[in-house]
């Protein structure tokens, strides 16, 4: 019944000067994509990590939008982004080089077919910062095309010396 | 540009090791319908795990989806949920129910905007203990959407060896995927 092993490391970058991270040319022959990024740190005043996708090359347009829940430790709040330029996956504010970096898990659902649009589901935390805390999102990426472009960004500004990205890919029988 | 590959060990949730998770099979509908059914799930597996996308084919935002283990119809169910609206934080819990809920989405975000999740039902062949199960279930449909985590009790001892996931009303649509996979311990 079982068809083998599946979940496979694709690729993974770590960072050695300040930047975004791209994975290009992802293969379709998955079904679903995950993606950790962890040890994020802070560059700028009010970070996030953040996703582009696209089919060939990222997807600059306004065809993103997400929901998320999180909670800070005193409270939990609900938000929502419509027609934006990426996906923002949760705010890391104020993690010097000294702190414990976030971890964000990215799950990419069904993320090479052509019929719907992709829906990409995670969870984050946030241990140490000024803002510390967890969080769940899910991102919608309004286009039909296969996903085989993934960029992590600090909400389009860099992400920090050190930052790790692996992406995994995961087949079903 | 993609990096150097890294096999083995990363930690954060993820498959510990690559060899341990496997896939056991999958559920993709051509045509709506109402049940999806794993059975036959063989106890040689420490988790299990079914990630999916869907949608059913109700007007309506969030539809609820009714997972059950060995038919079991009875009132042996509870579950917890916390979840975001994209307003508001809320929870919410059930006792005695005849099933663990889930979600999905209707057809009011758009015929394209599919529900994505996540679900774990730990240690499911241990016949010494109650069974429980963790979901990340969510959807946004640009300008609404929900994130929802579930946790589920089912009180019964007996190993799991099939699951079931039944639309509360209507069908899951065509394009719905439904795949169930197996981690080793």
């Amino acid at each position: 019944m079982a068809a083998g092993s599946t979940y496979t490391p694709i690729a993974t970058t770590t960072l050695g000067s300040a930047g975004t991270i791209t994975f290009s040319s992802i293969s379709g022959s998955y079904t679903d994509l995950v993606l950790v990024v962890s040890n994020v740190k802070s560059v700028s005043s009010t970070p996030s990590c953040s996703l582009r996708v696209g089919n060939g090359s990222v997807d600059t347009g306004s065809n993103y939008s997400d929901t998320v829940l999180e909670g800070t430790g005193s409270s939990a709040s609900s938000s929502r982004q419509s027609s934006q330029t990426r996906i923002e996956g949760g705010y890391y504010v104020g993690i010097n080089s000294n702190g414990n970096g976030g971890v964000y898990i990215y799950n990419f659902q069904n993320y090479s077919n052509t019929s719907t649009y992709k829906t990409v589901i995670w969870r984050g935390n946030t241990p140490d910062g000024s803002a510390p805390g967890t969080i769940g999102g899910v991102g919608l990426w309004r286009s039909t095309s296969a996903i085989n472009t993934i960029e992590v960004s600090g909400s389009g500004a860099n992400l920090a010396t050190g930052t790790v990205a692996t992406l995994y890919g995961i087949a079903a029988a | 540009m993609i990096g150097a590959i890294t096999a083995g060990l990363f930690s954060a949730g993820v498959a510990s090791s690559t060899n341990s998770y496997e896939s056991i099979a999958t559920t993709t509908l051509g045509t709506a319908a109402s049940v999806i059914t794993f059975s036959s799930i063989p106890a040689t597996y420490k988790h299990l795990q079914i990630r999916e996308i869907s949608q059913i084919n109700v007007a309506g935002a969030s539809k609820d989806v009714y997972m059950r283990f060995n038919s079991d119809t009875g009132a042996n169910y509870s579950m917890h949920v916390l979840y975001g609206n994209g307003t508001s934080a809320l929870a919410t819990a059930s006792t005695s129910a005849t099933y663990a809920e889930l979600a999905t989405t209707g057809t009011t975000a758009g015929a394209s905007v599919f529900s994505g999740g996540v679900i774990d039902i730990l240690d499911y062949a241990d016949t010494n203990k109650y069974k429980t199960s963790r979901s990340i279930v969510s959807w946004d449909g640009n300008g609404t959407g929900v994130v929802f985590f579930y946790s589920g009790n089912w009180r019964s001892t007996s190993a799991i060896s099939t699951v079931t996931l039944t639309a509360s009303t209507g069908s899951f649509t065509a394009n719905s995927s439904f795949a169930l996979y197996g981690i080793k311990g």
